[in-house]
């Protein structure tokens, strides 16, 4: 792709896509007359004209747009697909454009496993009302009715063998208009796309050694730049001699504004030795320093002033048998495998930003405000990055490339973050602890449930220059917004949080700490839903075990949604789940249910682990889920999800926890902060998705990793006799429970 | 001048002799298969054959390199005609960002050249210097199975020929 290409703006692209109307005011008086009071499906609401989504061009040409990203998890085909059955056009005749704030509607972050919902529901409702408008515009050209014209292929068909295709139908401004509340979606049973396991579109390339990154982009003139980051939060630059970094091999400039530091160079490892030498020259003054262990984060959590909001407050009944349990999580990274990139040129005052952001349209006004410049003349389009699971380096680094560009007019700018770099500065999934209280009554069921759970805020974005390391460096600097917190139904902190299992008796309390965070925070797949997930799917085995009642059916007679019931009816029956069988020895079988956000897709799993107690060892060995996404579109993607939740919940449960002292982070690589490797994943995930065929998507990326979390968990209870409740279940801290 | 052979084309290169490989493949050869990780040899993102051993091209100085044949990503095939790994990786869907399959598939490529059957512990074993984040592990094994006895298949289909690519 060229700059120049990539430069025209979406007043351009839409002038290049005209065409003469003909007799299309009439069929809009008469389909389109009143803006509707009616929420429109999907992102459509935000971005109501048909035109942000589809245009056709007289040629033919079908571009389809989306402002959600790909982030690895199937977007540019599930997405492609959905548009292309509504349209009926072969994907291949779609140009498709993902996250661009030149070209694309706003659709704020790719997060939240809401693609599907948001996106793909405005996509669909979209695609199906182009095709009834090119329907009836086919309808008054050929003067046959409706019912008589069949849409296939770009092109509507007439009985009579006429054809017209969607470009000799459409004008200039044919689709420019107003979404309908309504739409003729295709029946289900006629779909041909939807449902069906296409090949992911960015595969072939990305195993081929094509152009599929923002780290492969080589605009022509581009230099490296690296940055030079302080040695803990707060530290400031107090002094650096630059004259002798500026005089090595390919040093084009160094940057300084206030403590933010950084090196330019014609070639990449240039820029890195002369990072390394700046990193020697830079004197800090050092600050505060951090707590001194992970214990002195959860004692803080459980002392510091809190905002205290009672969630679900129903009187609790009188058990007969009581248990109360704490549990805890550490802060785990998003630890990407490929550092944070971003590429950045500022010519004739305007600014292009190549981001693996989540958010195009947000990470714009960052940058702009960051640099004082107009939003209009920034534009951020999305690349794609390594693997996203969050809010994780990318728009630091986009940040930074905007600052550095600065400097250098006219040359492109590639950042790209040191491994060391994006261990200590990317924000961290928030730690935990939680208090659990309950009881059964003398039949089992569960007649007091009381959960409190503490924790710093999930999402430090979207929060202009403040949120970027970039704006709190810079001699004015931008200060991050104070966190705020409110329950809501999808939840940050408290998602998950209440128990979607039938209790007629229970409790749920959030304890928000706002401030100072001790370490950078913001989101991590399902953010507060993998502690709390875990809390409450533990505690119903503890339950179980106190009521003496098989873990399945336990959950089964505490629950009254059909769905929920089948997904935890297929895992059971795939797994061979059997109530109260013994695992072979060292082995240990464990079972785990939620339903995301509690509106979103249901997931039910099994596992088998092995825990060797000579060195306290665990492993996954087996593991079968039970999906409902709602509407299947691409099966395979949601087994891809699924199986990389479960493993990546594996891997924060049994390893991971990002290690500081008073004075550091100290996991800075991946020997510091271990992560699965190829001889520690399962032997094999099993994914059995169940297929609702017309019902609304429910996303399914973040669906996984609270059930996994759980169900080993209750599998290592299950091998070993011991309940551990604070991962990460390392050998070290396995091998100690079973020896006690 | 340093004369790099990569991928049967021999390349005069003008860069100090300190530098990685890496560097050198991406910014002078403009080739992407091998990507930044960790820049320490500890996450395979990076890894290319050097002479038919899988190495990490980011702790690997040109000066080391020599004389000695690098291969990567790009050498093995392309979306026309792709090799055996290239074409079950795609067959399988085995990616989700990745950002780690080109290492991947160049360490299994280094596997199947010395031993075409490996056993399920010998190609876990094998595969354990490279990270893959979005956890598709099951996947990769998956893809190299196939693609190792897709190449057994053609060995023995056409006797004489070498079993891989």
């Amino acid at each position: 792709m060229t700059m120049d290409a990539l430069s025209h703006s979406r007043r351009a692209f839409l002038a290049n896509t005209g065409s003469l109307v003909i007799g299309f005011s009439l069929l809009r008086a008469e389909a389109f007359a009143q803006p509707s009071s009616q929420r429109l499906p999907g992102d459509l609401e935000g971005n109501p004209m048909l035109d942000a989504w589809i245009r056709i061009d007289p040629g033919n040409k079908i571009t389809v747009f989306t402002g959600k990203a790909e982030l690895g998890q199937g977007t540019k085909t599930f997405l492609l697909q959905i548009a292309a059955e509504q349209l009926d056009v072969d994907p291949k005749g779609i140009t498709f454009i993902t996250a661009d704030t030149g070209l694309t509607p706003d659709e704020g972050y790719t997060a939240g496993s809401a693609t599907m919902s948001s996106s793909g529901t405005a996509l669909m409702n979209a695609a199906a009302q182009v095709r009834e408008i090119l329907l009836n515009l086919a309808a008054r050209k050929s003067g046959l009715p409706v019912t008589q014209l069949v849409a296939r292929d770009a092109a509507i068909h007439a009985p009579d063998g006429r054809s017209w295709t969607y470009g000799e139908l459409v004008a200039q401004d044919t689709l420019h208009l107003r979404a309908q509340p309504s739409t003729k979606l295709k029946d289900p049973k006629d779909y041909r796309l939807v449902g069906i396991s296409m090949p992911r579109v960015d595969i072939p390339a990305k195993v081929t050694g094509g152009a599929a990154y923002v780290h492969d982009l080589r605009p022509e003139g581009m230099v490296h730049a690296r940055v030079v980051r302080p040695p803990r939060y707060g530290a400031r630059l107090a002094e650096v001699e630059t004259a002798s970094v500026e005089k090595m091999p390919g040093v084009v400039r160094v940057v300084r504004d206030g403590s933010y530091l950084a090196v330019v160079a014609e070639k990449e490892f240039q820029a890195i030795r002369a990072m390394q030498a700046l990193k020697s020259a830079a004197k800090w003054e050092m600050g505060p320093g951090l707590p001194a262990n992970q214990d002195a984060v959860w004692s803080f959590l459980k002392s510091a002033p809190a905002q205290t909001d009672v969630i679900v407050d129903r009187a609790l009944g009188a058990p007969v048998k009581t248990v109360e349990a704490n549990y805890a999580r550490p802060y785990f990274m998003h630890a990407s495998i490929g550092p944070s990139c971003a590429v950045a040129v500022l010519r004739d005052g305007k600014l292009m930003v190549w981001s693996h952001t989540q958010g195009v349209f947000p990470d714009r006004q960052a940058i702009a405000e960051l640099l004082s410049m107009a939003e209009d003349d920034v534009r951020v389009i999305h690349a794609e990055g390594a693997g996203c699971y969050g809010h994780n380096g990318a728009d630091d680094a986009a940040a930074d490339a905007a600052l550095i560009a600065r400097a250098v007019p006219g040359r492109p700018v590639r950042v790209q973050w040191m491994r060391d770099q994006e261990h200590q500065w990317e924000p961290y999934g928030s730690a935990m602890t939680t208090t659990m209280r309950g009881g059964v009554d003398a039949s089992g069921m569960v007649v007091a449930w009381d959960y409190h759970f503490w924790s710093q805020t999930h999402a430090t974005r979207p929060g202009g220059a403040g949120s970027t390391i970039a704006g709190w460096l810079i001699e004015k600097p931008f200060g991050l917004a104070k966190p705020s917190f409110k329950p809501s139904p999808r939840g940050s902190a408290d998602r998950n949080a209440v128990p979607y299992y039938k209790f007629a008796n229970a409790k749920v309390t959030s304890h928000f700490i706002a401030t100072p965070m001790p370490l950078r925070v913001s989101a991590l797949r399902s953010l507060g839903g993998y502690m709390n997930v875990f809390s409450i799917e533990c505690f119903m085995d503890e339950l179980a075990q106190a009521a003496g009642a098989d873990p399945v059916e336990f959950r089964l007679k505490h629950l009254d949604d059909p769905r929920a019931i089948d997904v935890i009816r297929l895992a059971a029956d795939k797994f061979g789940w059997k109530g109260g069988a013994k695992a072979p020895a060292g082995r240990g079988y464990g079972f785990s249910f939620s339903r995301y956000e509690n509106l979103g897709a249901y997931l039910a799993l099994a596992v088998e682990v092995e825990a060797d107690p000579a060195t306290g060892r665990v492993r996954l060995v087996r593991a079968v889920a039970a999906d409902d996404s709602g509407q299947a579109v691409n099966p395979d993607a949601i087994e891809n999800q699924i199986q990389g939740g479960i493993i990546q919940a594996s891997s924060w449960t049994l390893s991971e926890q990002v290690r500081f002292d008073g004075n550091a982070i100290t996991s800075v690589d991946w020997r510091s902060y271990p992560i699965l490797r190829m001889p520690d994943v399962p032997d094999s995930i099993e994914v059995h998705v169940i297929n609702r065929p017309g019902q609304p998507f429910l996303g399914t990326g973040e669906a996984s990793q609270g059930p996994a979390g759980a169900a080993i968990a209750n599998a290592i209870a299950h091998a070993t006799g011991k309940r551990l409740r604070v991962p990460p279940f390392t050998p070290e801290v396995v091998k100690k429970a079973i020896d006690s | 001048m340093i004369t790099l052979t990569v991928n049967n084309q021999a390349h005069g290169v003008d860069a100090d002799p300190e530098t990685p490989l890496l560097y050198v493949l991406r910014d002078e050869l403009g080739l992407n298969g091998a990507k930044f990780g960790c820049g320490l040899g500890q996450c395979g993102a990076c890894t290319v054959m050097l002479d038919g051993e899988a190495v990490f091209s980011c702790v690997t100085p040109l000066s080391v390199v020599g004389a000695r044949k690098v291969k990567t990503i790009e050498g093995l095939g392309t979306v026309a005609n792709p090799s055996p790994l290239q074409q079950a990786f795609i067959e399988l869907n085995a990616a989700q960002c990745g950002y780690c399959i080109a290492g991947m598939i160049m360490r299994a490529q280094a596997l199947l050249e010395k031993n075409p059957r490996p056993a399920e512990d010998e190609l876990r074993a094998h595969m354990a210097p490279n990270l893959c984040r979005c956890g598709t592990h099951m996947r990769i094994l998956a893809a190299i199975r196939r693609a190792a006895a897709q190449m057994q298949a053609a060995a023995l289909a056409k006797p004489g020929k070498s079993p891989v690519r």
